[in-house]
């Protein structure tokens, strides 16, 4: 029997880790758990989830468990695989053992979409936010060459360096740059309608969103955190478009 | 702009970012309908009162209201459908023309844009509360309905 608690409190924290891991709201991840974990009989489970780590204790004889989180991506597919896990445990679709080995192949197997993928939906993201915003269909092109390019240089830099602030100020600073060029030759008209409409796939709209959610809930260590999160990543931005603007 | 148009672009807009956020596939186009939904409330409060304070408040709140509603049908978390809705609301061009009233040292001009998108900001966060709370009370009012009969 001890066994069954050792391996509820192992899918709890997995299911847990997993939601932060792909950007859900910390007050989800609580959720979850405490739900998962209540359908185990452990009914005196504690769990304090923070954006970078996870404190869960199965009940008061099993020992704490502490999990560490720490890469942070967007992928809402993987919110809604693992709560789709969750809600069969609780309503007694499949086992435990079952539940374990479907969020341990949702962790190995899931796949995000290609990345060619992304960067063309970055570019008609943008492309779309340029007309919305009353530019005209002569900056179409260069909207959607510069949102391509800042979002694959933002996407790439953040892989390679892990420093979100510096990846997000250069994909600023290059969109400033294709948008001052292209009009410079006559390829686009209007500069800010350009680099508005092109920096919007960088906006950190996940983060906005959770952290209101997140202090709504009463969550307010991780709502103020990524509340601070969203701002420097704004004020990247910012700070890359200014310099740009400064040439 | 005509509003067909509006809706075409918010719709792709919306899709896209759901995209890019790798929104599962075939809920691909909910989050392009939350979007233009949250959009063309945007524009065409916009259009009526002229005030971007307002016309944010009430597409922040059908965004996250529409979100409610579709993570309701789907039983999926509802931050699916709201998070690329809530992007096309952001005020990127008052934030723009602070940044760039700041590097031509017009800091007074700065300041007046700088205070529109914190207020704009604020009524978004108004919107996704309010819409939060009238959602659990009606499934609250609801449920209590239910169980008298």
């Amino acid at each position: 029997m001890t066994q069954d608690f050792e391996l509820a409190v192992e899918c709890c924290l997995l299911a847990g880790r997993l939601m932060m891991e792909s950007g859900a709201e910390t007050y989800r991840a609580e959720d979850t758990m405490d739900r998962m974990a209540i359908s185990q009989h452990l009914t005196q489970s504690q769990s304090f989830v923070t954006p970078t780590g996870i404190i869960f204790s199965g009940s008061n004889s099993l020992p704490t468990r502490l999990v560490r989180i720490s890469n942070r991506s967007t992928d809402l597919e993987r919110i809604a695989l693992v709560n789709n896990v969750s809600r069969k445990l609780v309503n007694k679709d499949i086992t435990l053992q079952e539940a374990y080995s479907e969020l341990v192949s949702i962790e190995n197997e899931h796949k995000t979409l290609p990345l060619w993928i992304q960067i063309g939906a970055a570019s008609i993201a943008s492309a779309s936010f340029l007309l919305l915003y009353g530019g005209t269909f002569k900056d179409v092109p260069t909207a959607l060459i510069a949102g391509g390019i800042g979002f694959s240089i933002s996407t790439l830099l953040e892989m390679k360096t892990r420093v979100k602030f510096f990846a997000e100020f250069l994909a600023a600073l290059c969109i400033c740059l294709i948008a001052i060029f292209s009009v410079t030759w006559g390829l686009g008209i209007d500069v800010d309608r350009i680099i508005i409409g092109s920096v919007m796939p960088l906006v950190p709209g996940l983060l906005i969103t959770n952290a209101v959610r997140d202090l709504m809930a009463g969550h307010f260590v991780s709502g103020v955190s990524k509340g601070a999160e969203a701002f420097l990543t704004a004020f990247a931005i910012g700070a890359g478009v200014a310099l740009g603007l400064s040439f | 702009m005509a509003y067909w148009l509006q809706g075409i672009l918010s719709f792709a807009a919306a899709a896209g970012f759901g995209i890019i956020f790798n929104a599962p596939r075939k809920l691909l186009f909910y989050c392009g309908v939350v979007g233009m939904t949250g959009w063309l409330v945007y524009s065409y409060i916009d259009d009526l009162s002229n005030d971007p304070a307002k016309s944010s408040f009430a597409g922040a709140f059908t965004v996250a209201f529409v979100a409610h509603l579709m993570a309701k049908k789907f039983k999926m978390p509802m931050i699916i459908f709201s998070v690329a809705g809530i992007i096309p609301l952001v005020p990127g061009g008052s934030a723009y023309n602070a940044m760039r009233n700041v590097i031509e040292k017009n800091y007074t001009v700065a300041m007046e844009y700088a205070s529109v998108a914190l207020i704009i900001s604020g009524s978004i966060a108004m919107g996704l509360v309010f819409a939060e709370i009238i959602t659990q009370l009606s499934m609250k009012v609801i449920g209590r309905l239910k169980s008298v009969d």
